[in-house]
């Protein structure tokens, strides 16, 4: 499985485990890492590879196993630990002071500098800066900066504090493909200086590209370690997704026909700009689960919010009975008589008041209906004591802040509410994230019962399993696009995994 | 004209002290709305000290002490409990007042008289004396460097922690942590320690001030609520002053002479209502907000950490 070295490795994990509350984000995981090396750490979203090098970067202490580094164990304790061990995080979410210069971001936490800030400060910088062929100007402030440049920044910033263990986390999410070939170029210079990089992604192009070995996590486990030169994407995409289990989750067969909405060529910019999604068509139908696949950031939170009215395209169109809806806010879509449930991935931020009891949290949802400026919650309180049979939610009573129950539990009050508002779509992003098997079930009847009424339901997943028996087609996104819909029972999880890394084969063939 | 400008000199420093005290509170950031409060307990230590030891040495000392005690609490709350600072700072100025005022009372009854004063040779040693040489300059001499020993300590101080923010490595270690504690954190600065320094550091600046109004405004005498909302106009000046210690030294001479105007203002030719002078300096501070908010500088502005507590974990 892996080449003969005779040095020990620069770093060595074993038997790392972290849990946060109830969620298991690492479970026994074991990596190591030589000098000279790019190792790729591959992953789902939601598989631990962020929490793991938090753990390594001093950020996170972990429950229980060991670090060694140079095969000497080590505790971190803090990011200073880190440092000092010379390991160096450039985070996903940059940690630049954004009112200073790239120079005083860089000497930050320097304590060889004398008290006084000098200007020969930047000659160390300059230094470096030729030395690995980064380019920046250290007087420029970093709110002036582009996000390449304030990477940039942020990897002189590790190297001049000695760091030769070099941890990215999703280096290239933000970087324009031609940024992103400058720092492959970059990291490649590096590993010939003998410093040991791990990079976190989940694009497998870009594993193929740059790693020379590559660790694979799934649900918070390491399941295995391949030399890059041995595998394909498609192994890799098998190893990430896993083998297929059968579950028994139900499908039954519905006979309503005509669709609810059609998506035609809906494109939308995100925050920063960049498309999340382009030319993007198909039909939700009554009555069908339509399962969105995809890698985690290939558009899925974007179609959510711009089918919720909550994100505006800069092109295409929704149309229901011929009607767009696009433009429209919220309460005028509800007047033309779509009635779309939104169940976000963010439960407690988007979905539920948290500090609010489940009376309320329902009453959220109707009070406007009322009249008179008083509340009635004697409906409301009627319809949570309802919902906490039907889900079997536990619960002290109903009067209980929603964000004292569990995850499971805040998922069925969510579900439960929007459903009670009898709508014709649903809209559900990942639903069962962090829920166990029994409340998982539980959600998955009640979306089946919906689907008997004629319900169209858009289900954003990650576990193809699930999907692959609750779906009635699947559509596959994947960098934005989509890469295809098929009827679920007439695929298989490779074939759903190849359409994931889809463009990721594209790529290699331009190559 | 000297007179007025000469009277809102000696206005203007305790002003100046409460800002620059809360500039390195909430450069740090930390948002200490305690600074009234801080300023009562340094008003009434040093008053306290004075009256007894006769030492204004041990007065001021005293003085700086108890505002930073003051804001020890402000910091264990906010700092290490995580308590709200908005919350935290208000607490801090009723119980700072409430202190005052309560052992200030005390200090009233157990004195002969009812009128707890400071020796003679301490307010000596307090009094306006002009500098040799440069005090003799017409004009500027009166204006400038004829005053009370304090005014020269106030201006130094501000000036050095311009100094200090600016030019030197502890200083940007404490403006990473009031802009982003996260990015100070992983460079390996010890964020809880940062705060707990500069808050108190600030408190003891803050306590100065107040000891300033007891020492110096209040003649020699103890007023109970002498402070009297002076606190909250150093707040204010904070952000006039755009969080620079230099621009609060215009600033606090700016809002000082506010202060004095209703003093100095012709009454006969202009005849307005002394509420009104009072008003002037809020007034001035909301348009300066105003402007700030229009202008949307990310520099001059109040560090993007100030006021959120820092949780490393957090996720």
């Amino acid at each position: 499985m892996e080449t003969k070295r005779e040095t020990t490795p620069a770093i060595q994990l074993s038997g790392i485990t972290k849990t946060f509350e109830s969620v298991i984000a690492n479970h026994n995981i074991n990596l190591t890492v030589h000098r000279g090396e790019i190792l790729a750490l591959l992953g789902e979203n939601g598989s631990g590879k962020t929490t793991l090098m938090n753990i390594l970067a001093g950020i996170y202490k972990p429950d229980s196993g060991s670090i060694a580094i140079d095969g000497n164990p080590i505790v971190i304790h803090s990011p200073e630990d880190a440092n000092n061990h010379g390991i160096g995080m450039i985070h996903q979410h940059f940690k630049l002071v954004e009112v200073h210069t790239a120079a005083d971001n860089i000497i930050l936490g320097d304590k060889k500098l004398g008290t006084f800030l000098k200007a020969s400060r930047r000659e160390r910088i300059k230094e470096l800066s030729e030395r690995y062929h980064l380019h920046i100007d250290p007087n420029k402030k970093v709110y002036n900066m582009s996000v390449s440049e304030k990477q940039t920044v942020e990897i002189l910033k590790v190297l001049y504090r000695g760091a030769d263990i070099l941890i990215l986390d999703e280096p290239t999410a933000v970087l324009t493909p031609q940024e992103a070939t400058r720092l492959f170029e970059i990291l490649r210079h590096m590993r010939e200086q003998g410093c040991a990089i791990i990079i976190i992604t989940h694009k497998l192009d870009e594993v193929m590209a740059i790693s020379d070995r590559v660790t694979i996590l799934r649900k918070g486990e390491s399941v295995a370690t391949v030399n890059t030169r041995e595998t394909d994407v498609h192994k890799l995409t098998e190893l990430m997704v896993g083998k297929a289990v059968e579950l028994s989750i139900e499908r039954p067969p519905v006979s309503h026909d005509g669709n609810l909405l059609e998506i035609h060529h809906l494109s939308v910019r995100n925050e920063d700009g960049v498309d999340a999604l382009r030319d993007v068509t198909f039909d939700l139908n009554q009555g069908e689960i339509l399962g969105v696949a995809g890698l985690a950031g290939s558009g899925q939170k974007e179609l959510c919010e711009t089918l919720a009215g909550l994100m505006k395209p800069y092109a295409g169109a929704v149309l229901y009975k011929n009607e767009n809806i696009i433009g429209k806010t919220p309460a005028e879509i509800i007047k033309i008589g779509i009635s779309m449930s939104f169940i976000p991935e963010d439960r407690l931020g988007m979905g539920l008041a948290a500090s609010m009891s489940m009376v309320d949290n329902m009453l959220l949802k109707s009070y406007n209906k009322e009249k008179g400026p008083f509340l009635k919650r004697k409906g409301a309180r009627a319809l949570a004591g309802s919902l906490v049979e039907q889900l079997q939610i536990v619960t002290p009573n109903i009067d209980t802040p929603v964000r004292r129950l569990s995850g499971g539990n805040v998922q069925k009050v969510l579900l439960g509410r929007e459903i009670e508002s009898n709508p014709n779509v649903l809209i559900t992003a990942y639903p069962v994230r962090g829920l166990d098997i029994n409340s998982s079930y539980t959600i998955y009847n009640a979306l089946n019962q919906q689907k008997e009424k004629g319900v169209g339901i858009l289900f954003i997943g990650e576990d193809l399993d699930v999907m692959l028996e609750l779906c009635d087609r699947i559509m596959v996104l994947c960098h934005g696009r989509i890469t295809g819909i098929v009827n679920a029972k007439e695929t298989t999880k490779e074939a759903l995994g190849l359409m994931m890394a889809d463009a990721a084969e594209k790529k290699e063939g331009k190559a | 004209m000297i007179y007025f400008l000469f009277a809102a000199i000696k206005a203007g420093t305790p002003l100046l002290l409460g800002t620059t005290g809360e500039i390195v509170t909430e450069k740090a950031g930390n948002l200490n709305l305690g600074v009234e409060g801080m300023m009562f307990l340094g008003a009434f230590a040093g008053f306290y000290v004075g009256h007894h030891t006769g030492s204004v040495l041990l007065a001021l000392l005293a003085s700086c002490i108890m505002g930073a005690l003051g804001a020890l609490i402000y910091a264990f709350l906010t700092v290490t409990l995580k308590a709200n600072q908005t919350v935290s700072g208000l607490a801090l100025t009723i119980f700072g007042t409430g202190f005052a005022n309560f052992f200030g009372q005390i200090m009233i009854a157990g004195t002969e008289g009812g009128v707890p004063k400071l020796p003679d040779g301490f307010m000596a040693r307090l009094a306006e004396t002009p500098i040799p040489l440069l005090g003799n300059i017409p004009v500027v001499g009166k204006l400038l460097f004829s005053h009370n020993p304090l005014v020269y300590v106030a201006v130094i101080i501000s000036v050095l922690c311009f100094i200090y923010i600016a030019k030197t490595r502890p200083g940007l270690n404490m403006r990473s942590v009031g802009e982003n504690p996260a990015a100070a954190d992983a460079a390996g600065i010890n964020v809880t320690a940062v705060k707990y320094i500069h808050i108190m550091l600030g408190g003891a600046i803050c306590g100065l001030g107040g000891a300033y109004i007891s020492l110096i405004n209040g003649g020699g005498v103890w007023n109970n609520n002498c402070v009297n909302g002076q606190g909250w106009i150093a707040v204010a000046l904070v952000i006039f002053a755009s969080w620079s210690p230099i621009k609060a030294i215009i600033g606090s001479l700016v809002f000082g002479a506010f202060s004095v105007l209703q003093f100095y203002a012709p009454k006969d030719i202009i005849d307005i209502p002394n509420a009104f002078y009072v008003m002037l300096p809020y007034l001035i501070t909301a348009i300066v907000l105003v402007i700030s908010s229009v202008k949307k500088s990310k520099e001059h502005t109040q560090p993007a950490g100030c006021s959120v507590n820092y949780f490393r974990e957090e996720r």
